[in-house]
């Protein structure tokens, strides 16, 4: 069934302008609308009845009945403005094909709500029926076995919270000027959820893998059939048949009814509408892993394979478009990861990276998940740069954006983890600035 | 209520005995995939490696496939390949260290196993599996021919595409462990 309400008043902006306040205004016409009437009804005689019996403090809605249970729940109408950033580079040619990048301006803590979990499909969604849908496990093994999506909820399941980026993330920060757009359409390719699945050595073990057996070609049941060919230690290691995110069956739009997930590698490997997995002796070559996602060097040459999403933090409060609407006390706050492991520490710089100071981080206990860090901070109404800087376990750090640019070919648009800087003007207003 | 305190050192002696039982017979593990057969594998299996292996039979010559791609290719990426509003498919060869790169089919690809493998099985976007074999060789024949690599008279098939040596054959480091 279609929940339509999300979409059916398209917001004014879906800008997080004016102040840092979460609350956004509406059009309050149907409190007041409501108020009237109750009003009109208390114009009894005499006794003071109905909604001006009692003058006390309470504001409309605590005066007449709260609306019923609906089936499935939504945010709340004010919430409505937070929405994903949709690119679509190839317009009404092919709709489905492109990004829709997660408002991380707009969010908290380190779990997406999966409604606006970053989507990057090559070929639009596909409407797939759970009743028909089978996964083949072919190629290097001793017993070719094929699973319907019955067979596979019964298997034992894990849970573990995981971020997916695509590889693609930030490249919108490769151009000549930096996009005065909210975080989220910049680096919002990415989200954190928790999933639920198979480990897919678990199927691997069952089918007998054969000792030649190096690679594993993963290949959706998209119109595309994206596929990508995955290490066979990998495969073994942490990969995931993932059935469920953050509690309920996986959205459409995430694989339904079955993914792939590769916890801290490239998104686009964690195969969505996973149809079939073929053990291999050597890699695949697939077009997503020749023409596409492989990160071309200023001598010509291109990296294939770099499957580990690098270290990573940004800012996302306050960050680009917001306003400080006066001098004083403001939390900090973002998001860090890495592809390697957990995030072992995030600085935060207030003056462009002259100084820097550890900020506080939740959650950083998970292995490829998202962290929050946040820090106090009191801004003398004077123009500031903020950035953040993360490491992980393995000692990897954040680069700054020029050394992360003299790695690569100008048109490079993969694996930008580099520092972000927003800047505040004197005026309280927050921009993107390449710093 | 009163317990003497020996029972209370009884019960718990007890419960920690039957702790360490194991509670039911070893689980054994679960093996719900179904027998799949050859003929079965077949009809999903549409990856191509750079070894050619399982391209189906069938051919295609450029001039066939000149056809195919004014019929079901040129609206989305242009006239002999030269893209919009789709990517490019021709050009660019030798242009990837200028600092201008143009990444197509011919400057880019490393395998022509690749063009095969994903006209087949994404192409056209909006009507993807229509292509026959014959058509997909043909197209993929026409594309190579396109970018310089093979000549006009060119038939492409099983035994041929494996062979074909792309531009940018050696431009990639596998960075894998």
């Amino acid at each position: 069934m279609e929940r339509k309400n999300r979409v059916a008043r398209e917001p004014e902006s879906r800008m997080p302008t004016g102040d840092l306040s979460p609350f956004r205004k509406i059009d309050r016409r149907t409190f007041l609308v409501r108020g009237a009437a109750a009003a009109g009804v208390a114009a009894s005689a005499g006794l003071a009845t109905g909604a001006s019996a009692q003058d006390l403090a309470g504001h409309p809605w605590e005066r007449v009945y709260g609306a019923g249970f609906t089936g499935y729940g939504q945010p709340a109408r004010f919430e409505q403005p937070v929405m994903r950033h949709i690119v679509r580079p190839y317009g009404d040619l092919a709709p489905g094909s492109g990004a829709a990048l997660s408002p991380i301006e707009s969010l908290e803590g380190i779990i997406t709500p999966s409604g606006l979990h970053n989507i990057r499909s090559h070929s639009g969604t596909p409407d797939i029926d759970p009743k028909q849908h089978q996964l083949l496990l072919h190629g290097l093994v001793s017993r070719p076995l094929m699973f319907s999506m019955d067979a596979l909820w019964r298997y034992p399941m894990t849970t573990r919270i995981y971020f997916l980026e695509c590889s693609g993330n930030s490249n919108r920060n490769l151009v000549p000027k930096p996009a005065q757009v909210p975080a989220g359409a910049l680096h919002g390719n990415l989200a954190c959820s928790e999933w639920t699945g198979v480990p897919l050595r678990m199927l691997l073990e069952e089918a007998g893998l054969l000792p030649q057996a190096k690679w594993l070609l993963a290949e959706g049941a998209d119109s595309a059939h994206m596929s990508r060919s995955i290490p066979i230690e990998k495969a073994l290691d942490d990969a995931l048949i993932a059935l469920y995110q953050n509690g309920e069956r996986l959205r459409p739009e995430q694989g339904y009814p079955v993914r792939l997930l590769l916890p801290g590698w490239e998104g686009n490997m964690s195969v969505k509408w996973l149809r079939r997995l073929k053990a291999t002796e050597g890699p695949t070559h697939t077009k997503d892993e020749t023409s596409k996602y492989t990160d071309l060097l200023p001598d010509g040459k291109a990296l294939q394979f770099t499957f580990e999403m690098g270290v990573k933090s940004v800012i996302t409060r306050p960050s680009s478009t917001m306003k400080l609407p006066r001098a004083g006390f403001y939390e900090i706050s973002g998001i860090a990861w890495s592809g390697a492991g957990r995030v072992r520490r995030v600085e935060v710089s207030t003056d462009g990276g002259a100084s820097w100071s550890d900020a506080v981080l939740h959650g950083e206990e998970r292995p490829k998940a998202l962290v929050r860090f946040r820090l106090p901070w009191e801004w003398k109404g004077q123009p500031a740069v903020l950035q953040s800087r993360a490491t992980d376990e393995k000692g990897n750090v954040q680069p700054a954006r020029k050394v992360w640019q003299a790695r690569y070919a100008p048109d490079n648009r993969f694996h930008n983890n580099s520092i972000v800087s927003w800047s505040a003007d004197a005026d309280g207003s927050v921009k993107n600035v390449y710093a | 209520m009163f317990t003497p305190k020996r029972l209370v050192v009884a019960a718990a002696a007890a419960l920690s005995a039957c702790a360490a039982q194991p509670t039911s017979a070893p689980v054994k593990a679960p093996a719900f995939g179904e027998p799949v057969s050859a003929a079965e594998i077949a009809r999903w299996d549409i990856s191509i490696p750079p070894s050619g292996a399982g391209l189906p039979a069938g051919s295609g010559s450029v001039k066939q496939g000149e056809a195919v791609y004014a019929a079901k290719c040129q609206a989305c990426h242009g006239a002999k390949g030269m893209g919009k509003p789709a990517d490019a498919l021709a050009g660019g060869i030798d242009s990837l260290a200028t600092g201008k790169p143009v990444r197509t089919v011919g400057s880019y690809w490393p395998y022509a196993t690749t063009l095969f493998d994903y006209t087949r099985r994404a192409m056209p976007t909006t009507n993807p599996l229509s292509l026959s074999n014959d058509e997909v060789y043909a197209v993929t024949a026409y594309v190579l021919y396109l970018n310089g690599i093979i000549g006009e008279s060119a038939v492409v098939n099983a035994k041929t595409l494996p062979q074909v040596k792309m531009p940018n054959r050696d431009g990639f480091v596998n960075v894998s462990k």
